[in-house]
């Protein structure tokens, strides 16, 4: 249908085999409910009362033991059926092994913004996710530890597979194989606080040359101008470093996104708005305006100095 | 049989001044006065909860609104569900509870009155405590007042750090004081049902309703206990400094939705087995049959009682158990599908063969079997873990579990009030405002909770303040606001049908229904000691057999 978080149009295995099980589970249902509805409509109907039943009671039937004992062996049977089909489901996605060629990444969910670690490719970035597309023949898919760095978060991008939540002080594992490239969306799905609504999902499936080269870039450090601008200035003179890291600068905060590479990145504020110097601006300006109860403070910078900060990032490629 | 009842001299005509009936009410330890009240408890709050519901519904009418800022969202949604699950339905179900069983049984009041006036108070002190939270919770700069942390209250979010202020202490102390009152009230039932039978009541021959709210309480003292211990265990690391469920600390989130389950699942057992009494009450009399298959309905509901208690961590599927773990609760869960579905068959057959008789309450009781059975469906896909890991937390979720207790449970209550309300005020309703409410109700039910379901499979989770363009999410949630509407209105015929029929309504007489069971056998609104003569009983329906001493019941009981 084209929608770009619907579960019924999955584009990985995860994904498909539960479309695959949630369509049997959908077919005996609706079975059931053809069977049961079409009983209570025929005896609504055909029960009805009628004048000419003359005040005279309708014969008295207590039960009936060969009734009830159908009507328990079927359903029992049914269930049996669905259960082990789930339980089919349920080994094969929670068992899987994870082959050598797999890609690597932690997941760490923040109020209210998502940070991705790739541990044997040294990358770090943030809100948007990239990860190879995954050829059937040669499968590549992505293994991601889901951690939490406050509350409970959950991972949804419901075309490439089922939620898993991110709880702190409990990790938890998911996996990946997106058959084809293109943009994944969606977003968290476990309440995390005031702003769990602008925690949006974005994952970038890249062919794998593309793959490569975004790792070559996100690993490099920050370009650094041989004169430092006004803007960076100011951005190493206020708090924004206690919370940001940018590579190869005197920036190394942990609290909030890495912004080495913030233009490589289409959007900002966990996905909530577009990604450029305008947007930048109004963000660092007054983050409340966008996203009321976001932990980023605003910093009560002028609109002039604001502006330099936001032309500074700008210069993040 | 107590069919006369005992004149007492009126000595003063003049209507008592306002306080002595207010003292009247707020001192009595009469189950009918105590049932009433928390039947009107429930209502003030049900309309409350419903407020509630519609400021989220505008707030989501259209993508990017702006009608409330996120905080007050996000305090709506915990209200709404702490209220509708804590100080609407329970108390509604215990107040007919209340007022129906010593009826239904033949005794004279509850085993404990005392208790029952206390479970009351304490349940309305929860209650109030929970809104003085929009006063009393802004103590700290910034931190808001009302509670924002989800009716499930997930740690860490509750902790210090995450929920500092009052809110969340709120939410806890007043779950721990109504907590106090329902288990109070669930010892009273079980209590009254085991000791205070008139005399031939066998167990085999107590009416359903008293069954399945012996069921009921038993299922409250097993689920309330261990929310009141994480509520203690929550004040505690609130206060105390203790980690439970402190991650910071060490301390386990896990365990927190544990404790919850453990109860939060029973608890929907709690509201929808009184339901399923409703139910199955009003349908053998609507239908003019004895109910089908008496014995296995009881055995169905023990059943469902047992297994309600070993399912609590199919809520937990997403919380990455393990396979095995997952694979036992799709097991329990979908297990719990097969005496819910002979219950279902029984009532069917019930009305099989019946005449049925299509006045209000029995609208209301076909409609419960129409959306249980989809409910009961819905949760069959939600019961197989690995369809769950696309639905849970989505709209979907609150589509299905919307159709439990609305759908079924509020359509059961409902049912209940028509039914009874002769019984209760000594006047019919309106029969026309009936119907007009059961339609409006039905049409703004189905528009918002039909519609629900979508785009929950279109990908949006619950409790979002605002949503993106683009998803398909945008027409089906205009859709769902406008059906909030008719559900209000509906909402507004009820409340106008019961005070006009309590002021203008006909007089209904003891037995209006030509019903069967005991307490139509007494004055409506019966006297405050029920019956003059305790009677004694020798079937299950015993004015059928004084209706009919050619055929009575106990020739093949």
């Amino acid at each position: 249908m084209g929608l770009p978080t619907n579960i019924f149009a999955p584009a990985s295995t995860p994904a498909q085999s539960i479309f695959d099980l949630s369509i049997f589970v959908l077919e005996v249902t609706a079975a059931v409910f053809v069977v049961v509805f079409s009983l209570l409509v025929y005896a609504v109907v055909k029960y009805r009362r009628r004048p000419a039943t003359d005040g005279r009671e309708p014969a008295q039937v207590y039960g009936s033991s060969q009734l009830e004992l159908a009507w328990t062996v079927i359903p029992v049977l049914i269930v049996v059926i669905l259960f082990l089909a789930a339980a089919r489901v349920i080994a094969s996605i929670q068992n899987a092994p994870k082959p050598a060629s797999a890609i690597e990444v932690t997941v760490v969910g923040h109020q209210y913004w998502w940070e991705y670690r790739y541990p044997s490719l040294h990358v770090v970035t943030a809100n948007e996710l990239h990860i190879p597309v995954s050829d059937p023949a040669h499968p590549t898919p992505t293994f991601l530890t889901l951690l939490s760095a406050d509350t409970d978060h959950s991972f949804w991008v419901p075309r490439l597979a089922g939620k898993t939540d991110l709880i702190p002080n409990h990790p938890n594992s998911m996996w990946l194989d997106p058959h084809e490239t293109g943009l994944f969306l969606g977003q968290c799905a476990q309440y995390c606080g005031t702003q769990h609504a602008k925690m949006l999902l974005r994952v970038y499936v890249d062919s794998r040359e593309d793959f490569d080269r975004w790792i070559r870039e996100q690993s490099q450090p920050a370009h650094e101008a041989v004169t430092k601008s006004e803007g960076q200035r100011i951005f190493e003179t206020t708090s924004c470093v206690n919370c940001h890291t940018i590579a190869g600068t005197a920036a190394h905060g942990t609290y909030g996104p890495d912004l080495t590479h913030l233009m490589s990145r289409q959007t900002i504020a966990a996905g909530a708005i577009e990604n450029n110097r305008g947007t930048l601006l109004g963000w660092i300006f007054d983050p409340a305006v966008i996203k009321p109860g976001c932990t980023m403070p605003s910093m009560g910078l002028s609109t002039v100095q604001a502006a330099a900060v936001a032309g500074y990032l700008s210069t993040l490629q | 049989m107590s069919t006369e009842s005992i004149a007492i001299p009126i000595t003063d005509t003049a209507r008592p001044p306002f306080t002595a009936t207010l003292h009247e009410w707020i001192t009595t330890v009469d189950h009918k006065r105590l049932g009433l009240l928390y039947i009107f408890y429930s209502l003030v709050f049900l309309v409350i909860g419903g407020v509630e519901a519609g400021i989220m519904r505008i707030q989501l009418i259209r993508p990017h609104n702006d009608f409330v800022s996120p905080q007050v969202f996000n305090r709506m949604f915990t209200m709404h569900g702490t209220t509708m699950i804590f100080f609407v339905a329970m108390p509604m179900v215990f107040g007919f509870a209340n007022y129906l069983i010593p009826l239904m049984i033949g005794a004279r009041d509850m085993a404990f009155p005392r208790l029952n006036a206390f479970s009351f108070w304490m349940t309305a002190f929860g209650g109030l405590l929970l809104y003085f939270s929009f006063i009393g919770g802004d103590g700290l700069y910034g931190a808001g007042n009302a509670p924002d942390v989800g009716w499930f209250a997930y740690a860490p979010l509750t902790s210090q750090t995450f929920s500092p202020g009052h809110s969340t202490d709120f939410w806890t102390l007043s779950l721990l004081v109504s907590g106090i009152g329902s288990v109070g009230t669930a010892i009273n039932i079980i209590a009254t049902i085991v000791c205070m039978r008139c005399k031939g009541m066998t167990l085999g021959r107590m009416p359903l309703l008293a069954w399945l709210n012996i069921v009921m309480a038993g299922l409250v003292i097993l689920a309330v206990s261990p929310l009141t211990a994480a509520q203690v265990m929550l004040l505690v690391d609130r206060y105390l400094g203790g980690h439970f469920f402190d991650t910071q600390a060490g301390g386990s989130a896990v365990v927190w939705m544990h404790f919850f389950w453990v109860f939060g699942h029973p608890e929907v057992y709690v509201l929808v087995i009184p339901a399923f009494a409703f139910v199955s009450e009003i349908i053998p009399v609507f239908s003019r049959k004895a109910i089908f298959g008496y014995p296995i309905m009881v055995a169905a509901t023990v059943c469902i009682g047992f297994i309600s208690m070993s399912v609590w961590a199919h809520h937990m599927f997403t919380v990455g158990m393990t396979s095995a773990g997952n694979t036992f609760f799709v097991l329990s869960t979908m297990a719990i599908a097969v005496p819910t579905g002979i219950k279902i068959f029984n009532w069917l057959a019930t009305i099989w063969g019946g005449q049925i008789h299509f006045l209000t309450p029995m609208l209301f009781c076909i409609a419960f079997l129409f959306q249980f059975l989809i409910a009961g469906l819905t949760g069959v896909m939600l019961a197989a873990a690995p369809f769950d890991w696309q639905l849970a937390g989505s709209y979907f979720l609150v589509a299905h579990f919307h159709y439990v207790i609305v759908g079924g449970i509020l359509f059961a209550i409902f049912a209940a009030f028509y039914y009874w309300f002769p019984k209760m005020s000594g006047r019919m309703y309106d029969e026309r405002l009936g119907r007009l409410h059961f339609w409006l109700f039905l049409i703004g039910f189905h528009l918002t909770f039909d519609f629900m379901h979508i785009p929950g499979i279109l990908g949006m989770p619950r409790r979002i303040y605002t949503y993106e363009p683009g998803r398909g999410w945008e027409t089906l949630n205009f859709i769902v606001t406008i059906g909030v509407l008719f559900q209000a209105l509906g909402t507004l015929v009820f409340v106008g049908n019961l005070l006009w029929s309590y002021f203008r309504g006909k007089f209904a007489g003891r037995d209006p229904w030509d019903a069967w069971t005991l307490e139509w056998s007494t004055a409506s609104p019966p006297p405050a000691y029920n019956f003059a003569k305790i009677p004694e009983i020798r079937s299950r329906r015993p004015l059928w057999d004084l209706k009919h001493p050619e055929d009575p019941d106990w020739q093949y009981e």
